[in-house]
């Protein structure tokens, strides 16, 4: 056998060893039911935004501190604290991924993912009346 | 029904041409195809002829079905739905080319156009490989062009037409208003053109410079790789194994700097537009061109192997089969939205899936055949490579290259592995963090070999002549490893002690890469420029991996703070990034002092710009960053942040905003309370109190203005806050026929609006007082800073000089050799 193909092998062992390894770090995708089941653990949570429960974020008091209610498809629901600045499109996302641990009653969120109705979809069934064709108000400071 | 105002010959021809474009390529594939089967018959020539002139007409159909579509854009001919949708007559010049390639179907153009302008150079260069070559590439532009037909077969799209009209594209079947009648069922107004003002523009993440250079660049380089693959499907096909490396090392060359620039392009765009905070996040879009590029890079290594002892052949054919099928599986992975969850840049699902699908294996399945079967026929070296010559080496880095990219695109698979096998696997937690724990041991073997490798010789090195010629700069990237580790540090704790020092360990090794390469261009070949090309582009990739290392490892949190107050982190305290800046107010964090200053506005769009001051007291500077927010844009509810950097030659500062104040929660919903009060009392508010002394009264105003009484009084009050600063507000009232007319005056940082509502000059007035969130003024962001960023970018640059030297120079030779034969 030649040198070289002994390195080939060596290294083909290593990426396989490496990929496997790679697999026992990933996590899963989760209701809201399952992730309360196993408390502690990363997990992508499938939820929405609860629009009736009261979403807490002062950016002046804290601007690290957002906590909101998400239910799921099966009517569960969670309060939300997520330790950042609140994602712009929170109330406009129609879908979210939460990303972290369901700890101490709460779903400990260390990243979001919002997922927003097509803008083009939207527009379209309203019948072209985007805001793209009317003057936008000035609503930033 | 004839509608008015609508251009409709511009789409016309656009139909024609697609059409053109797409038999010419057909009949090109063909012609090509029958010249390359029998060389040398007489038959060929006119199959060849046949070819080529298809193929011109190929590349002028394309051209022309660009300047087609510039041309509607251009013109805001909002009747065509790719226009209405991409662009809007706001938008500057410079971005209407950013509209072209936003859309699917524009991006393909443009990589049909890059294709044909690669496929008309090998039509004057490529000699007597041009009839096996052009077959592929020919191929690759009819398979390119079915992407933009918009043809419905069997219920199946089959491509989609830049040219539909926005009447046919759907978008207005439900507007009532359009329709005679206001009913929907009934057809469109015959003007209903004068109701469109104005199209749904361009993403405003996407109106940035870099997105006008970096996707033709990167489809530049995409189309680059399908020449090396072209040249290894014609070896395969002719049998002429050994022959084909020599015309294919150029264009690998080439294909290896443009792609790896449009990469790093994107890079730069996502390091000044985007807001993660970044220029690489190991997102799957990509992961999906650099693993190409690495697979190119490995190809690249093994043929110059081959051209220099003949070993590695059959790893050449199979890097670079693989390099453009894995452009074509990129493809695939950003345009087919199996992304999902797992992107955040992908391109939207055009419902072409099946169509890119074919489009990968129509190419996957033969290619691979064909180099299977024939494996055994392609010829071998029976000696085994010396362990002290350069190939072997340099083999194994091409080896560690190729399978690192088969596991990073392994992982960035993950959800192509659900979609087949049912599962929900979700990605790990933290995701940088599972690349980078794997890339970080490559980039440190790959460090050590491109340091190492061009101080052997092929064949067999002797002892002295690698510690002769390798002293020196080993000396001096010894002593400047020392100065790093005396004067320098790596600041990467969170991920442990290991990790810690494999980073510093990294960084001298690339330190020691840079400083073998450039040594080697004067203790190697004697400072001649021709022959430097190899070292230069080594210099730079040593400079790329020292910038990636120290920039990312050190990254700095300007904006780290506990609870919304700046402090120092107590241990175990998690950094929090966002701070709010109330307008006004500086805050030190650190060495740098922030002030949000002021805000202003774009004169046509809804955009932001916040000025924000950076005060360094260690490096006693100042100056001013302006990050800037789309808000609430065309359609896209919320904030789109730009981000602002200052760069200096060793690191960037770095600012973006994160969040700005609701304007729901803006409305203003306190009211004045109003109170009497005489001159020196004390009036308390819930923040402090305020006092005033005197009214001063003006009289003497015009009759015809303010009546017989007019009177102005204006009334300096002095508020003092509990946090013992004071301030001085004046308040204004007129006394206008009969009336009184008050001026609110407001103090921003308290929250507080003051009115003098009466004033009685014998020492009585009558203050209304509002205290109101909503009047602070703030802005929540996130501020780095980034040392030497520019490594990065330089390393980029000086990579791809080195790669085009070499070219120019493998040219020139191949050309040389011609000429003797």
């Amino acid at each position: 056998m030649k040198k070289i193909h002994l390195v080939l092998l060596v290294l083909i062992a290593i990426s396989i060893g490496v990929l496997i390894s790679f697999t026992n770090t990933t996590s899963t995708y989760d209701t809201i039911g399952t992730a309360m089941s196993k408390p502690g653990k990363y997990v992508h949570l499938m939820a929405k935004l609860d629009k009736s429960a009261p979403l807490e974020y002062d950016a002046i008091k804290n601007p690290n501190y957002l906590r909101f209610t998400a239910v799921d498809s099966l009517g569960l629901s969670v309060a939300v604290i997520y330790n950042n600045a609140k994602p712009e499109n929170l109330e406009m996302s129609e879908r979210l991924v939460l990303k972290g641990r369901y700890k101490d009653g709460a779903f400990q969120c260390e990243e979001i993912q919002t997922k927003c109705p097509s803008k083009y979809k939207e527009e379209e069934a309203k019948g072209l009346k985007h805001p793209g064709n009317q003057p936008v108000p000035r609503t930033a400071p | 029904m004839k509608y008015i105002g609508e251009n409709l010959l511009p789409g016309q021809l656009g139909h024609f041409f697609i059409l053109l474009s797409l038999v010419s390529a057909g009949l090109s594939t063909i012609s090509y195809f029958f010249a390359a089967q029998q060389p040398e018959s007489n038959e060929s020539k006119d199959w060849k002829k046949l070819g080529r002139i298809s193929f011109i007409i190929q590349a002028l159909s394309v051209t022309a079905i660009f300047s087609l579509l510039f041309f509607i854009i251009q013109n805001h001919l909002f009747e065509y739905h790719y226009a209405w949708k991409h662009s809007s007559r706001s938008l500057e010049f410079k971005y209407l080319l950013a509209c072209f390639w936003e859309g699917q179907e524009g991006s393909f153009l443009l990589w049909n156009l890059c294709q044909a302008i690669l496929g008309l150079v090998l039509i004057r260069k490529a000699g007597s490989w041009e009839s096996p070559v052009m077959t592929t590439v020919s191929f690759a532009q009819f398979a390119l062009s079915t992407m933009v037909m918009g043809l419905y077969i069997a219920g199946w799209k089959m491509g989609s037409n830049p040219f539909i009209l926005l009447r046919d594209s759907g978008v207005l079947d439900n507007a009532p208003a359009l329709h005679v009648n206001f009913d929907i069922s009934q057809p469109l107004l015959p003007d209903y053109l004068s109701s469109i003002k104005d199209g749904n523009d361009l993403n405003p993440l996407l109106q940035n410079y870099w997105m006008v250079i970096h996707p033709p660049v990167l489809f530049m380089g995409f189309a680059s790789t399908l020449i090396p693959f072209a040249y290894a499907i014609a070896g395969l096909w002719t049998k002429k194994h050994d022959h084909w490396t020599t015309p294919a090392l150029p264009w690998s060359l080439f294909s290896t700097a443009v792609l790896g620039v449009g990469i790093m392009m994107g890079g730069m765009w996502a390091y000044e537009s985007l807001s993660f905070g970044g220029y690489w996040a190991w997102d799957p879009v990509e992961n999906a061109s650099l693993v190409p590029w690495m697979t190119g890079v490995a190809g690249l290594h093994t043929l110059l192997i081959c051209r220099a002892t003949s070993h590695s052949l059959r790893a050449t054919y199979l890097f670079f089969i693989l390099t453009f099928l894995f452009i074509l599986y990129s493809t695939f992975l950003t345009r087919s939205g199996i992304l999902g969850e797992t992107s955040v840049h992908a391109f939207t699902d055009l419902g072409m899936n099946w169509q890119l699908l074919a489009f990968l294996l129509i190419f996957a399945i033969p290619s691979l055949f064909f180099f299977f079967r024939s494996f055994n026929k392609i010829p071998t070296v029976p000696q085994e490579e010396e362990i002290n010559s350069r190939e072997f080496w340099m083999f194994i880095g091409a080896l560690v290259i190729f399978l690192s990219a088969l596991v990073i695109i392994g992982q960035t698979s993950l959800p192509v592995f659900n979609k087949i096998f049912g599962t929900t696997i979700a990605p790990p937690a933290d995701v940088e963090f599972s690349y980078n724990s794997i890339q970080l041991y490559v980039a440190l073997i790959l460090a050590v070999l491109t340091a190492v490798s061009h101080y052997l010789k092929y064949k067999s090195t002797s002892r002295t002549f690698f510690w002769k010629k390798m002293l020196i700069p080993a000396l001096i990237s010894a002593i400047a490893g020392a100065l790093f580790l005396i004067f320098g540090e790596v600041n990467y704790q969170k991920k442990g002690v290991v990790f810690h020092y494999s980073i510093t360990l990294t960084i001298l090794f690339s330190f020691y890469t840079i400083i073998t390469n450039a040594s080697y261009i004067w203790v190697g070949i004697k400072g001649n420029i021709n022959k430097a090309g190899g070292s230069i582009a080594h210099v730079g990739f040593g400079m790329v991996l020292t910038g990636i290392l120290l920039s990312s490892a050190n990254k700095e949190i300007i904006s780290t703070n506990v609870n919304g107050i700046p402090a120092p982190l107590g241990e175990g305290e998690n950094p929090q990034e966002n701070l709010t800046l109330v307008q006004g107010l500086p805050v030190t964090m650190g060495n740098y002092t922030l002030t949000y200053l002021k805000d202003s506005a774009h004169p046509k769009k809804p955009l932001w710009f916040y000025k924000i001051q950076f005060k360094n007291q260690k490096e006693k500077e100042d100056f001013i960053l302006t990050p800037n927010a789309f808000v609430n844009y065309k359609g896209n509810q919320g904030l789109m942040a730009n981000p602002d950097a200052r760069h200096y030659w060793d690191h960037d500062v770095f600012t973006y905003i994160t969040s700005l104040p609701d304007p729901e929660n803006q409305k203003d919903t306190a009211t004045f309370k109003s109170y009497l009060q005489q001159q020196g009392d004390t009036l308390f508010y819930s923040n402090g109190f305020m006092i005033f002394d005197s009214i001063q009264t003006r009289d003497n105003l015009p009759k015809e203005l303010f009546g017989e009484e007019g009177k102005l009084f204006e009334v300096p009050i002095r508020v003092k806050s509990k946090t013992g600063t004071s301030y001085l507000v004046t308040g204004r009232a007129a006394f206008v026929k009969g009336q009184w007319i008050s001026l609110s005056d407001t103090l921003v940082s308290e929250g507080l609006i003051l009115q003098l509502q009466e004033a009685n000059p014998k020492g009585t007035v009558r203050l209304g007082i509002k205290e109101s969130d909503a009047l602070l003024k703030y802005v929540t962001l996130k501020a780095y800073r980034y040392p030497f960023v520019k490594v990065l970018w330089y390393g980029v640059w000086l990579t791809a000089i080195g790669l085009l030297l070499s070219m120019i120079n493998r040219i020139r030779k191949n050309r040389t050799a011609n000429m003797i034969s």
